[in-house]
């Protein structure tokens, strides 16, 4: 019986190994076929935008100049579409998906919508962005590179919900001493630049692709006064200037130059680790649980090629700002980055989110 | 004068960027693609586009955006002949245009119809253009002065048209809206993220319903079945009566009111975050009052097709201020669009506020591009419809397959979760029982349309007022009582006061007889249960998130004391009253020669088929089974014509790259598409 399931097994093996080798052996040609690449979020998010900009480059570097089409399928505030990538396999290699901050938080988070899991998938691109916060004309007078004489002013700021992104800027404002009242319900941060510009709204915060396409006109007007970034990620892991905005201050500075707020401790290492989550790894590419290494390292070569063009810096820098964009084992890192938070910060975010908004994720 | 300095060469420099033959070649390209995806009910702009958006990559700046455009453009023109020939509201643009255009179209005018309706589209298009030519360079201020409480202004506007469209009981009328305002409320709401009427174990619930399934149900699917119990062609006796010359003769007879509709739709159009969902309302409405005669509102009145279609087109241009200057897109095509425009050309076309100062004159090539598209569109259209009205002549039982075929794919589309089918049957169920007892289903349709701007925009209103209130009592009423408000809240007064005097004489469902109690009072409680539930739902969320529960409380409750007055009203009256009216008891409903459950009962089993099989071997057999069943074809026919429908479905599909239901076979066994 032993030996008989030895060789069952040493046969099984083999036609295995033989199964995982044969792919390989084979180029990977994506000639005449369509990739879909799945993005779980609406037209008009963020997220569109990046795989809008991606995809026809990926369609170029891809062997056989695939077609590249993205597919929308919003729904639960991206669980859905992620949950629905759960469920799907490896078949040709046509099927990519999209990932932003707002499928991470809620996965750090554990909402009860979630039912993926990010360690099963290939991760094959990854890349950053950054944010900026700015204040009103009025207001921005007081600030001084400290929050110090922004703590009696009253704040108002369109949120899309403070378990989104928001948790970022929201946190961040608050261990400044700021007292600043989320308006939630808005659909997307284009609708909270409306709000402070008709004045309802007396800060805002945008990425850094909406704040060089839409805030910067008013800081040029004088009608905004930039307050300050959530900085970039060096590759020890400090907090740096963000290389998109070199001449605007960083929270991390702002934190320091201002009473009571401290760059250690439990308040600090939960933002910081919600910002890491958030912004500098925010949105991913995977393929699907399954995939062969082949398919993995045509699309890997296919991205650092998109990287490697030679306008890429001018045409990316427009589209998506000054990020680094991370392929093969750097996206394996990033992955790791965006999705590994310490259980203390979670737990701090978590009963924070509880006492300040009533949120509870249960 | 400095205004016209800049504005007239950028305005010569765009009429020469248009003017190329090849431009318009690519524009004529993009009409006749965005024609074709608009025969699809609920496919919409945002399927054509994506298509395109591959080819845009580095394209020529004026190409891509003439065949962006062209797309664009002619989809909410399109989408009219669903709603005048079916009865089936193709998008958000033409839900009102179905209360008029369809019982046109039943009384045998389709062609007229329609081409009153295109040429108001091309007119309220032309208006629209002109408007935004003049009024783009001052536009920022005055959208910047339309905040929360004058958008939640002109969302009460938009809902007071209910009082005009209650029918002869304003508190059937009121109760229906607030029931379609609770359905609205059910999933994750916006603010604090509580839940209404959903479940985490129900995904498909906690993002509510698509108002594409919920227009499709109350609308298409209670005017199908009751044509098909019937077994008749749309147009009674099969003829057509009138001819497209009449269509345009009839907006030349009302061609100020479609200017007068064509300017409401440009202004609703530029304020963003109310997009197309009020304009054609506020526009029927406004048709209506102005209206000597209205009774033949609901009938087919052509005035009634000529305001909404004016002001849709309209509103397209309007809604290109949003877009260009603030960089926030109206709609979800017109998010791809901007996606696109960047993508044009080395890419430094930056829509935004900076749009007006470097690149005026592509922002003119975009404006009249859209108006060019227009003209093209409605010429094609009109040329189109003596034909296409054709269809209304044909027995309805051998288009009804298909159209059940059209609606599920298209309710499909809008969640890509086979739960759309249950909702839009669920939702159909609801459509019928309301048109069979006499409840206004526009009512309905517009409360659940407006349910979450009113719930938003209230919200945070309050806030932002009770904030300002904080500072200094001046500062709050200020914010509160604009200018634009005050005169926002006389009209919104007016209009309902008038449109109760003048409700009784319309009654867009037609005469109506009376019948015995137990049928109306069983609908009514039925009603009113599911109102109680889902106030104890709603009741039950936590007090800190009381901008969850604060709507569907105060909504629910109105809703519920409409219907206990019902309640006591039905009990002291006599039998044979008006407010007894049902369908069933006398009528063309109730003289029909099939049952309505047995003729639901096909939709039923197309959609059960699909759980099992998936949806194009569920359509092979439901094509198959209804033609030779239920239409009493021979084997030749049915196949020729189950052929003809599946071909198409999957041409339509494969080509916008689209997916259908799977079923539980799917799941089993690997197919090749179309199948999986």
């Amino acid at each position: 019986m032993t030996k008989f399931n030895f060789t069952r097994r040493a046969v099984m093996g083999f036609i295995a190994a033989a199964g995982i080798a044969a792919p390989a052996a084979a180029e990977v040609d994506f000639t005449g076929k369509t990739i879909e690449w799945v993005i779980p979020f609406s037209e008009t998010g963020g997220s569109a935008k990046w795989a809008n900009f991606f995809g026809p480059l990926l369609s170029e570097a891809l062997p056989g100049k695939p077609t590249v089409v993205v597919k929308f399928m919003p729904g639960a505030g991206s669980t859905k579409g992620a949950n629905w990538f759960q469920e799907q396999e490896h078949e040709d290699g046509t099927l990519l998906f999209g990932t932003s901050g707002s499928t991470q938080f809620p996965y750090l988070l554990g909402d009860p919508r979630v039912r993926y899991e990010y360690n099963d998938w290939n991760p094959v691109m990854a890349s950053g962005t950054g944010g900026v916060a700015y204040l009103n004309a009025e207001d921005g007078a007081k600030f001084d590179g400290s929050a110090n004489a922004l703590k009696d002013t009253d704040f108002i700021y369109g949120s899309q919900g403070a378990t989104r992104l928001d948790l970022v800027p929201l946190l961040a404002w608050q261990m400044l001493g700021m007292n600043v009242e989320p308006v939630f319900g808005i659909k997307g941060r284009g609708d909270g630049r409306l709000m402070f510009e008709r004045g309802e709204a007396n800060i805002d915060y945008q990425t850094s692709s909406g704040y060089l396409g839409g805030s910067t006109a008013l800081v040029n007007d004088g009608k905004a006064i930039p307050m300050m970034t959530w900085g970039a990620l060096d590759a020890d892991g400090n907090i740096v200037r963000d290389p998109t905005f070199p001449d605007i201050a960083t929270f991390k500075e702002v934190c320091q130059a201002t009473d009571g707020c401290e760059t250690s401790g439990d308040a600090w290492d939960a933002w910081k680790a919600f910002f890491v989550a958030g912004f500098p790894v925010q949105k991913l590419a995977f393929l699907p649980a399954g995939t062969p290494q082949d398919v993995i390292d045509t699309y890997t070569k296919a991205f650092q090629d998109v990287v490697a063009r030679a306008d890429f810096a001018e045409i990316s820098s427009k589209r998506v700002g000054k990020y680094p964009v991370f392929t093969g084992e750097g996206a394996q890192g990033a992955l790791g980055t965006a999705t590994q938070v310490p259980d203390s910060a979670k737990a701090y975010v978590t009963d924070w989110l509880q006492n300040a908004y009533g949120v509870s994720l249960k | 004068m400095e205004i016209f300095a800049t504005a007239l060469p950028a305005l010569g420099d765009a009429w020469a960027l248009i003017l190329q033959p090849v431009v318009l070649g690519y524009l004529v390209l993009g009409v006749v693609m965005g024609l074709a995806v608009g025969v699809f009910p609920g496919l919409g702009g945002i399927a054509g586009l994506s298509l395109l958006l591959p080819f845009m990559f580095g394209m020529d700046p004026v190409l891509g955006l003439a065949l962006m455009i062209g797309m664009v453009a002619v989809v909410p023109t399109s989408d009219t002949f669903a709603s005048v020939l079916m009865g089936i509201p193709g998008s958000s643009a033409s839900q009102a245009t179905v209360l008029d255009g369809f019982p046109m179209a039943k009384n045998g005018q389709a062609a007229r119809a329609l081409a009153a309706a295109f040429t108001s589209s091309l007119f309220g298009g032309l208006v629209g253009a002109t408007f935004l030519t003049m009024f783009i360079l001052v536009a920022r201020p005055i959208v910047l002065a339309f905040g929360l409480p004058e958008m939640l202004m002109i969302t009460i506007l938009g809902l007071s048209m209910v009082a005009i469209l209650a029918g002869r009981f304003a508190l059937k009328g009121l109760a229906a809206a607030g029931l379609g305002m609770m359905i609205g409320t059910i999933g994750e709401a916006d603010a604090g993220g509580s839940l209404r009427m959903a479940t985490y174990d129900i995904p498909y619930l906690t993002d509510g319903l698509k108002l594409v399934i919920v227009g499709l149900g109350i609308f298409a699917i209670p005017e199908i079945v009751s044509l098909l119990r019937q077994d008749r062609s749309i147009a009674k006796g099969a003829s057509l009566g009138a001819g497209w010359m009449d269509g345009v003769r009839d907006w030349m007879a009302n061609k100020w009111l479609s200017v007068r509709c064509s300017i409401i739709g440009v202004v609703v159009g530029i304020i963003p975050g109310l997009g197309g969902s009020v304009v054609d309302w506020i526009a029927y409405g406004h048709t209506v009052q102005t209206t000597k005669d209205k009774t033949n509102f609901g009938k087919g009145e052509v005035r009634g097709v000529i305001g909404p279609e004016s002001s849709n087109n309209a509103k397209e241009g309007g809604g290109l201020v949003p877009t260009l200057l603030f960089g926030i897109p109206g709609s979800g095509s017109m998010a791809i669009f901007i996606g696109a425009i960047a993508l044009l050309g080395s890419g430094d076309i930056e829509v935004g506020p900076a749009m007006l100062k470097n690149n005026l004159d592509i922002t003119y090539s975009i404006v009249w591009l859209l108006a060019l598209a227009n003209v093209v569109g409605t010429i094609l259209c009109i040329a189109a419809s003596g034909g296409i009205a054709k269809l209304t002549t044909i027995r309805f039982t051998y288009l009804a397959p298909f159209l059940f075929m059209l609606i599920s794919f298209a309710a499909f589309q809008s969640g890509q979760n086979f739960e759309d089918l249950l909702a839009l049957f669920a939702i159909g169920l609801i459509g019928i029982f309301l048109r069979r007892f006499d409840w206004s289903r526009p009512a309905f349709l517009i409360g659940f349309v407006l349910s979450n701007p009113v719930e938003k925009f209230s919200n945070q209103a309050f806030q932002i007022a009770s904030f300002r209130f904080r500072k200094s009592f001046e500062e709050g009423i200020d914010y509160v009582f604009s200018p634009i408000v005050i005169v926002l809240i006389i009209i919104t007064l007016v209009s309902v006061v008038l449109g109760l005097r003048q409700a009784k004489a319309i009654m867009a469902e037609g005469e109506v007889q009376s019948g015995s109690k137990r049928a109306p009072l069983i609908f009514l409680l039925v009603i009113a249960a599911y109102l109680v539930v889902a106030l104890i739902n709603a009741n039950m969320i936590p007090d800190y998130n009381l901008t969850d529960k604060i709507i569907p409380l105060v909504v629910g409750s109105l809703a519920l004391l409409c219907c206990l007055i019902l309640l006591v009203q039905m009990m002291r009256r006599q039998e044979g009253d008006a407010i007894f009216a049902d369908k069933e008891v006398a009528g063309e409903d109730a003289d029909a020669p099939y049952g309505l459950w047995s003729t639901l009962a096909w939709f039923a089993g197309l959609i059960v088929a699909t759980w099992f099989l998936g949806f194009i071997l569920a359509l092979v057999g439901f094509l198959i089974a209804f033609l030779r069943v239920r239409a009493g074809a021979g084997w030749g026919k049915t196949l020729i014509l189950a052929a003809c429908g599946i071909g198409f479905m999957c041409l339509m599909a494969g080509a916008l790259n689209r997916d259908f239901p799977p079923g539980l076979l799917q799941g089993a066994v690997d197919l090749p598409w179309p199948l999986k």
